[in-house]
């Protein structure tokens, strides 16, 4: 099973290894990783995608918890959450290019480039949308494909800053 | 007024007070070096890195103080890694401080510049690289705390020598964070049902392990288990947290435990683990090992509770409160029908393992005896004679008892026993090794002479690797290979150093050395001479049942 989770962590060199690392050293598989700035200066936000059953999930949790520069670690349920990734795919158009064209417009996918020979697009979604959309342009032929890992956030009221455990980690962790 | 980052590194370790450093210099750690000439810090050089981190490591140990050890940058710095990882296993406080190239050589291949914080991210609990020097203070500060606080471990703090060289104002830190503990609501819920599942045991046991010494919950599970008159068994790790010589208490328990123990580990219907992380040489098969029985886990890291195998009821937290709240809530029980089972395990056993001539047994129960009800601290190596102390000697106190359990580093004890002896100038320290890991670290017997320590180290001399033997005897049908180890004459070795050592081969002259070695104040080294065909025994299957025994 697949799990999003999202990890607020201190903008200290070499963390995202410090965090990586714990996944490749305990065996976790992680199926995407995302990383980026957010607006607060000192830190960053990881999302990563984890599979494994809730035994494995309590696990990757726990053990994230214990490192030093994570803030905060909220689980990203498909049903309370929206989750997106993002998507280049490109493809050999050829004499087909309109027909390709119509299905970019029904998944509502962009076009980004365009050459004599190639098109790109770049499609944003859930995982399951970005999947269908490439399935549908493999015949066509895909030239390479490209994508981010999902980032998402929580709908409603609920933030990653509800979950910021400094002080719990401080007292019993470190 | 400003002082330079070497004199704040000195500054901070005198903050934490910190008296002791165990180290060894090298281009890019010799600012440090140079302004602890003029400080009140004792340093003590080692012969090797290693040695200097399983010294720090043995002083910790054995004190419960941080460890402290020095090491320069490159090959000193990689040096340190099989001490910083033994630490880590076994969750001691460690700080190492590592010099570095200077920052604006930093990711050219510098002449000695290794990616010491990258290559230790694994076996350290946390590390930093300060690149800053008005970062240094803080930066070791939280060092120390994060070594030392919740589940301890070594922490490494990386310093290019230019950040040693640059100037700063220091001010000294305010005081020293104390940190207490609350118990939360769920916890308290989760105790008023682990009290629930506990008195309606008919069979419990309760396991210490390395986190009850840690936690200094000794006592208060020296009442749980007299209020339920409950047998207790150790990991190796949790030697000494429970007195040996009372009557509750079954010894060893695990791949090498004594049956009695694991007999009643594996009969138990209530199991209460106080600071284990239920490694797999504790438990063999993890299903197994909790199949029809309820599983108290008891321990300060969060992600102990269900790693290995999956809890009842789990407890985080500080292993003196919990037990405490605990206690507080338990009624008082009689001995019941249960100790008539073990008792009667004990009395088999007995007859088992029964010693002659100069055997593992003999001179391990001899050592027993002759150090019972004094402050003694064991130190072991790794490999059979280890497991042969932990099954015969009598630990009878916290901190008594010192081994590299979790990594069962070869090398760890000579190293670390001088470490212990520094951190407990007056107690006396046995350090225990084998023919092979003795020659790992031997040379820091030129360590110990140096500083005229009086520790008597005891080489359990079986011409061969005794574990790696053991090991090709049950596993790999006799054929033994790379574990036989042509003589050497450890008393001329010792020699070398100016220390006193003898040869022994019989019980009585064993006994005479060891009266005499004791009472020395000089380093002794005592060589017994023992058959190579001694094994280690019960011996459960690893990731087997541990009631279910390999006949050898
Ligand atoms: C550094 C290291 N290398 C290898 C091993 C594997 N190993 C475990 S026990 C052992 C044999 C130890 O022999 P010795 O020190 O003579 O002690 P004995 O078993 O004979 O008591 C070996 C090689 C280890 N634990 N540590």
């Amino acid at each position: 099973m697949k799990h999003v989770l999202s990890i607020l962590v201190h903008n200290q060199p070499g963390v995202l290894v410090r965090v990586a690392g714990m996944f490749s050293r305990r065996g976790f598989n992680i199926h995407s990783l995302a990383v980026g700035t957010t607006y607060d200066t000192e830190c960053s936000r990881i999302t990563v995608v984890v599979c494994g059953d809730d035994g494995i999930l309590d696990q990757v949790i726990k053990q994230l918890e214990k490192l030093v520069e994570v803030v905060a670690i909220q689980i990203l349920p498909q049903d309370s959450a929206v989750r997106r990734g993002m998507a280049m795919i490109k493809i050999s158009a050829g004499d087909k290019r309109g027909e390709v064209l119509k299905l970019a417009d029904v998944f509502r996918a962009s076009v980004v480039d365009v050459s004599e020979h190639t098109v790109t697009f770049e499609i944003t979604g859930d995982e399951d949308k970005i999947n269908a959309f490439a399935e549908v342009l493999a015949p066509y032929g895909i030239m390479e494909l490209v994508r981010t890992g999902l980032v998402g956030l929580a709908r409603g009221d609920n933030t990653i800053h509800q979950y910021e455990r400094r002080n719990f980690h401080e007292q019993i962790v470190l | 007024m400003k002082i330079t980052g070497a004199q704040v590194i000195i500054e901070c370790l005198k903050e934490q007070g910190v008296d002791t450093v165990f180290g060894y210099p090298g281009g890019t750690i010799l600012p440090f070096y140079d302004a602890m000439i003029d400080s009140s810090l004792r340093h003590i050089l080692t012969v090797h890195e290693q040695g200097a981190a399983h010294a720090a490591d043995g002083y910790a140990r054995a004190s419960g103080r941080v460890g402290v050890c020095i090491a320069t940058s490159g090959p000193g710095a990689t040096n340190l890694i099989t001490g910083l990882a033994a630490a880590f296993m076994d969750s001691i406080p460690v700080v190492a401080i590592t010099g570095q190239v200077p920052t604006s050589m930093i990711g050219r291949d510098t002449f000695q510049e290794i990616d010491i914080t990258g290559m230790t991210m694994a076996i350290t609990k946390h590390n930093f690289i300060v690149k800053d020097v008005t970062k240094l203070a803080e930066t070791i500060r939280y060092a120390f705390r994060i070594a030392r606080s919740g589940r301890p471990g070594p922490v490494l703090v990386d310093i290019p020598r230019d950040v040693q060289t640059g100037q700063v104002d220091f001010e000294p830190a305010k005081s020293i964070e104390k940190y207490s503990w609350a118990v939360g609501q769920e916890v308290l819920k989760r105790i008023s049902s682990a009290v629930q599942a506990i008195e309606g045991a008919k069979k419990p046991v309760i396991i210490v392990g390395g986190g009850a010494i840690t936690a200094k919950a000794d006592k208060e599970i020296l009442t749980l288990a007299e209020k339920l008159q409950a047998p207790v068994v150790s990991t190796l790790m949790g030697l000494g947290a429970f007195k040996a010589s009372h009557p509750l208490f079954l010894g060893l328990t695990g791949m090498h435990g004594l049956k009695v123990a694991n007999n009643a580990v594996w009969e138990a219907d209530v199991l209460i683990a106080v600071g284990s992380r239920f490694g797999d040489r504790l438990t063999g098969d993890r299903e197994k090992y909790i199949e029809d029985k309820t599983v108290i886990h008891i321990d300060i890291d969060p992600a102990e509770i269900d790693k290995n195998v999956a809890a009842h009821i789990g407890l985080t937290g500080d292993l003196k409160i919990i037990v405490e709240l605990l206690n507080q809530q338990l009624s008082q029980k009689t001995p019941d029908a249960w100790w008539a089972m073990i008792r009667k395990w004990q009395q088999e056993e007995r007859g088992d393992s029964e010693g002659d001539a100069l055997s593992p047994q003999w001179i391990f129960r001899h050592i027993a005896e002759q150090t019972k009800g004094k402050d003694y601290i064991f130190v072991t190596d790794v490999g059979q004679h280890q497991m042969w102390a932990a099954q015969y000697l009598s630990l009878e106190t916290p901190r008594s008892w010192i081994t590299s359990g979790g990594l069962g580093a070869m090398g760890f004890g000579l190293p670390a026993a001088l470490g212990a002896q520094f951190a407990m100038p007056d107690k006396k320290v046995i350090h225990v090794a084998g023919d092979g890991g003795f020659k790992m670290t031997g040379a820091e017997l030129y360590t110990i002479a140096v500083n005229k320590l009086p520790i008597v180290s005891l080489i359990i001399n079986n011409n061969g690797l005794g574990m790696i033997r053991q090991l090709q005897h049950v596993f790999f049908d006799k054929h033994y290979t790379s574990c036989t180890l042509p003589d050497m004459n450890f008393v001329t070795f010792a020699a070398a150093f100016g220390v006193h050592a003898v040869s022994v081969g019989s019980p009585e002259e064993f006994a005479k050395e060891f009266k005499r070695a004791l009472f020395s104040n000089q380093p002794e080294v005592i060589v017994l001479n023992i058959s190579n065909e001694e094994l280690v025994t019960p011996m459960a299957n690893p990731g087997g049942a541990i009631n279910a025994y390999i006949d050898m």
